[in-house]
């Protein structure tokens, strides 16, 4: 092969690997951060978009390359190489992905267990667990290391979500409050969980980069740390029904004092916002 | 057209079958006619699955459910899954192209059970009706292709039965469609042909087949059981009677995460089949290309809880299926390499055909890439059951599997019809359809990244103008089909005769007249053993045979 | 390079075997087995895994007495051996002993059939009752069907077996063999069935 082309081929390859990456650590496709554990996510994002990007913008330059380079003009009827395979090249790109692979598997194994994925659920020691005893807690993700600094300073909130065709309904047991919006002081650890009167829903803030399953029968666990003072949505992720798309709610991030107030408003009131 | 030379068994009871275009239409046992069934009633039941996407796609350029009734958008997006792919791209890999070209490539006169394929056939028609005509009667299913139980307990009844019993059928005859093809790879291989002589879509269907006859009678009891908690008011996935739920979702998904590998193996084949005739290469890496598709079959058979991360599965399972999962892109990646390394050097045309098969190969990269991600569990936490989600397998079953249908069907045309079609339409529907697909496509990544989940009628108004993109790229695609129908229509009447071989290819399908006879070859059947055996200088052959290049060159 | 010889057409090989059918049909059976096998495999992980999980309900009852499922498997494991009986006899050229063990093993089919219908009656509980119960039925429902249409084709093959102008034949006998796989492949999911349903 000529060298200019050889050239070329370095050409393209640098380029689609530093453009790759650079797309990947600088094109942000997603909203804003209001957890502890939506930073871990984004570091998680960048990293399989650049892969992501670099791969593909290279199967795509080669494929796009082939075509332009090795094209014949309609009557050239001669055969290309008889070329059947190559040991060494296909060891190599069976090695590449494997390691790739293996390398983003293990790294999403440790942000998932930063995030508190890999944590047991029994730990969350909620109150109504005997209440519940024959009921064993599903999935979700736990309290993390994260927070657990955090949470020697403040002991996490519990919340009780039942969800409904078509709300969500939020029950405070401190404070006996049941309420239709999502009410969290910035910074505190929260513990809820979830359990479906009916069929299955999913609980879901984007900004939070959290979704768990609300399942009938079975209750599940989401723990989390808001961090950015807000309004968020909280959007029903399963298909529940007719009205699946409008089963929308609010989580309000306030600040502690603000949360406070609320909370003691609706205490005495027992029963708001419904 | 080209005079079908008479079948070599004269009195075989295959001559008392109707002859002309009325075969089409009935329960003809010929390989042949039985594949162009499941292609032309595949092909219409895309155009109806395409329309209920463009009713999908009209609702979704406002953010208020105001084209039609949240229910019947539900049902309509139940029958677009449904449609698309047990009466689409299931049928026409496996069922069209497997029927039309398998007997070919293992030298056979028909498949290994005739009649059986028939029923296999027949056993669509009426399950496609029902499936359509319940949404008339008693309205559809609503609970999505999925069905999830509660949901698809407390949705209407009758039309979740007539979807079940539909999938049934659907269902029984695949598998039957299976078994004919494990028999016939396996068994009526023509003697003196090797396993490893096989051309590449021979493995692929035997994969595939494999798949099917472990995955899909998973999913028929399944859904018998689901059927007796409508019915009977069992309580298997019911929790109200002491039932579970996620246990459905298990049993669901170890068919259809198969099922994925059954709409996409085939498709690998076929691409297999393509590229090396049109860039006058042979197929790089052979038998890396084998050992990759079975490695496919047996990962894929245990990773299907990559779909219920959010479920509520225990952590070691999530750990466990991301692995899984994230290895399937190994072998797939073998594959996709292999491509380009057939590509590389090859002397291209940069006909319909290749530009299809390319345009695969781009749109499944980025589908199995955006794969790889969703089955990382910390990353499918955030975008499960999201617009993401929904880019994710457009571009693998549209940017993928009906990419090559369209790549094959520009291929194989001359073969089927004996004319060929026309290459500038053809290109004119490659450029739409790209374009209309990664324009309807593409932006669905960022919605679901930023918050819309997916079977929704209604959504937050910030959407509404990549919706609307996405939208017109629908619109594209739609119209992307009018040309292409044009041009299969009247190339059938008026297109320039093919000849037996105008890609001077080497797979015994081209050793024949175009259309083929009746029992595919006038005299014996030929021993291909090098199915992609272009490049060498070929000059000598034994016993009386001709060469392929002398073939080819009678037909210039 | 080396000349390579795509094609070549060996008449001393094309015996036009592709064909003929005489033991793919026996095969295409094994694979559908397989396939019928891959249902049983479903409703089998359904209960055990709702045994594992889900725990009966408060005042359900799902009681499973031993006495007549050992009978029927002691039935169905005799009727096997008896099938096998019928099997040699037709390869001896034996038709009469083969129509003998042929109804021996279709009574004994009935008879499996007979006391798994008292067995319905008398159990302490009905299909909807619980998750158990339905699985229970559901299980062994499923397997019954699959005895009936065993019993079926055993009577169909008897009839031609005893048709004078010799449907099944010592050569011809591919309906016997394929109601025998059959009839084995159905005793051995009774097998699996019996140990997790009643065993375990
Ligand atoms: C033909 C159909 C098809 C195919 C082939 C695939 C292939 C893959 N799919 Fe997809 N998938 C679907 C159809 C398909 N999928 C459908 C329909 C759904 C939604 C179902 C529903 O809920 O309705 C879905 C959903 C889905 C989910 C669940 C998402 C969710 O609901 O939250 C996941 C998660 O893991 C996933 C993963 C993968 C992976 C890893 C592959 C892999 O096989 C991809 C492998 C390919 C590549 C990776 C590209 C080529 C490789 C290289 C170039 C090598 C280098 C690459 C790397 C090192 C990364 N898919
Ligand atoms: C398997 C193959 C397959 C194919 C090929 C397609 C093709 C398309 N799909 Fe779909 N899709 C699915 C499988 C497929 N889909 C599945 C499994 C789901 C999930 C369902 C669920 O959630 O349960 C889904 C869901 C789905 C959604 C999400 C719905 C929701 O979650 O709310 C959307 C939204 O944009 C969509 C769009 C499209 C579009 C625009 C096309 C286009 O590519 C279609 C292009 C084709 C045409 C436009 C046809 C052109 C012809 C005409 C218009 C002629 C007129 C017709 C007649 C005369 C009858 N699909
Ligand atoms: Cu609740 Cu969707
Ligand atoms: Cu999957």
């Amino acid at each position: 092969m000529p060298n200019s082309s050889a050239f070329l081929l370095l050409v393209i390859s640098l380029l689609v690997t530093i453009g790759g990456i650079w797309i990947g650590q600088n094109v942000n496709l997603l909203p804003v951060d209001a957890s502890s554990n939506a930073p871990i996510y984004d570091e998680l994002f960048k990293v399989l978009f650049s892969i992501g990007a670099v791969l593909f913008l290279g199967m795509l330059a080669a494929v796009v390359y082939s075509l332009i380079r090795f094209q014949k003009n309609p009557e050239d009827l001669e055969d290309g190489l008889a070329l059947e395979g190559n040991l060494s090249l296909e060891i190599f790109w069976t090695a590449v992905p494997a390691v790739v692979v293996l390398f983003v598997g293990i790294y999403s194994y440790d942000i998932y267990d930063r995030m508190g994925g890999m944590q047991p659920l029994q730990t969350n020691g909620h109150d109504h667990q005997a209440m519940h005893q024959e009921q064993r807690v599903w999935g979700g993700i736990g309290a993390g290391p994260v927070e657990s600094d955090m949470s020697k300073i403040a002991a996490p909130l519990k919340i009780d979500v039942t969800a409904m065709q078509f709300a969500f309904l939020f029950h405070y047991p401190q404070g006996d409050i049941i309420s239709g919006e999502l009410h969290v002081p910035k910074g505190q650890p929260i513990s809820m969980r979830m359990e479906s009167k009916d069929v299955i829903h999913a609980f879901w803030v984007p900004e939070f980069r959290l979704k768990q399953d609300v399942i009938p029968g079975q209750p599940t666990i989401l723990n989390f740390t808001p961090t950015k003072a807000g309004r968020y949505p909280i959007i029903c992720a399963e298909l529940c029904g007719p009205y699946h798309g409008g089963m929308r709610s609010t989580v309000v991030v306030e600040e502690a004092d603000e949360y406070k107030e609320w909370f003691n408003k609706n205490t005495k009131e027992v029963i708001s916002e419904l | 057209m080209t005079i079908a030379i008479p079948p070599a068994n004269e009195n075989s009871g295959k001559s008392l079958q109707p002859k002309g275009l009325f075969r089409y239409f009935s329960f003809s046992l010929d390989h042949k006619v039985i594949g162009l069934q499941y292609l032309v009633f595949g092909f219409l039941f895309y155009l109806i699955g395409g329309a209920l996407a463009g009713a999908i796609r009209i609702e979704l350029t406002s953010p208020m459910s105001d084209f039609m009734p949240r229910d019947i958008y539900n049902q309509v997006l139940t029958l677009h899954g449904t449609i698309m792919i047990f009466l689409w791209i299931v049928p026409v890999v496996n069922g069209a192209f497997g029927n039309y070209l398998i007997p070919f490539y293992v030298g056979a006169r028909d498949m290994a059970f005739p009649r059986l394929n028939a029923v296999a056939f027949w056993m669509i028609p009426p399950s496609g009706l029902m499936l359509i005509s319940s949404y008339f009667i008693t309205g559809a299913a609503q609970s999505g292709w999925t069905a999830y139980p509660p949901l698809s307990i407390s949705t209407p009844a009758a039309g979740q039965i007539i979807w079940i019993l539909s999938v049934l059928l659907l269902g029984g005859s695949s598998i039957f469609g299976g078994i004919n093809f494990i028999a016939t790879i396996l068994k009526l291989r023509r003697p003196g042909l090797k396993l490893m002589q096989l051309p590449m879509y021979c493995w692929a269907m035997l994969g595939t087949s494999i798949l099917i006859v472990l995955s899909t009678p998973v999913l028929a009891g399944t859904l018998i059981l689901l059927s007796f908690d409508i019915v009977a008011h069992t309580g298997f996935f019911n929790p109200e009677l002491g039932g579970n739920v996620i246990v459905y979702q298990h049993l669901f998904w170890f068919y259809s995460h198969p099922a994925v590998y059954i709409m996409v193996l085939p498709a690998f084949g076929l691409v297999s089949e393509i590229l090396p005739v049109h860039c006058r290469k042979p197929l790089f890496g052979y038998t890396t290309m084998v050992y990759s598709i079975m490695a496919i079959v047996v990962l894929g058979l245990v990773v299907w809880a990559h779909h219920m991360f959010t479920s509520g599965t225990p952590p070691w399972m999530r750990l466990f299926f991301t692995i899984a999962t994230s290895f399937i892109a190994v072998p797939t990646g073998i594959k996709f390499f292999n491509w380009v390394a057939t590509l590389w050097g090859g002397r291209i045309s940069l006909n319909s055909a290749v530009l299809f098969s390319c345009g695969f190969i781009v749109n499944f990269v980025l589908g199995g890439i955006t794969g790889v991600a969703l089955a990382q569990v910390p990353f499918d936490v955030h975008v499960h059951d999201t617009y993401f989600v929904v880019a994710h397998f457009h571009y693998i079953v549209y940017g993928g599997s009906v990419f090559v249908i369209f790549s094959s069907i520009y291929h194989w045309y001359p073969k089927f019809t004996g004319r060929m079609l026309n290459e500038n339409i053809g290109r004119l529907h490659f450029i739409l359809t790209f374009i209309g697909f990664n324009l309807c496509f593409a932006p669905q990544h960022w919605l679901g990244l930023n918050g819309m989940p997916r079977r929704v009628a209604e959504y937050d108004p910030q959407f509404t103008f990549v919706n609307q993109l996405s939208s017109v790229g629908a619109l594209l695609m739609a119209i992307s089909t009018l040309p292409f129908l044009w041009n299969v229509i009247q190339s059938a009447y008026k297109g320039p005769i093919a000849g037996d071989n105008p890609w001077r290819a080497l797979t015994p399908e081209w050793l024949t007249s175009s259309p083929p006879p009746v029992e595919n070859w006038a005299g014996k059947a030929p021993l291909v053993t090098e199915p992609y055996g272009y490049g060498y200088k070929t000059s000598s052959s034994k016993t009386g045979s001709k060469p392929q290049e002398e073939l080819a060159e009678e037909k210039q | 390079m080396t000349a390579v010889n795509q094609v070549e057409i060996a008449s001393e090989l094309d015996s036009e075997q592709a064909t003929s059918h005489e033991d793919h049909r026996l095969f295409g059976l094994v694979t559908f087995l397989i396939a019928d096998g891959m249902t049983f495999a479903g409703f089998f992980a359904a209960y055990l895994t709702f045994k594992a999980v889900n725990p009966l309900l408060p005042g359900a009852i799902y009681e499973l007495e031993l006495p007549l499922p050992t009978i029927n498997t002691i039935l169905l494991l005799v009727s096997s051996a008896t099938f096998h009986k019928a099997g040699t006899a037709l390869k001896q050229n034996d038709s009469k002993r083969c129509q003998k063990w042929l109804l021996i093993t279709a009574t004994l089919g009935l008879g499996f059939l007979a006391s798994q219908m008292v067995e319905y009656f008398t159990l302490p509980f009905g299909l909807t009752d619980n998750l158990y119960a339905s699985t229970f039925y559901a299980l062994t429902g499923f397997h019954g069907l699959h005895v009936t249409l065993g019993a079926i084709m055993i009577f169909i093959v008897w009839w031609q077996a005893r048709s004078p102008n010799g449907r099944i034949t010592s050569e011809n006998n591919f309906p016997l063999e394929a109601a025998e796989l059959y009839w084995h492949f159905v005793d051995g999911i009774w097998v699996i069935l019996f140990v997790i349903l009643y065993l375990l």
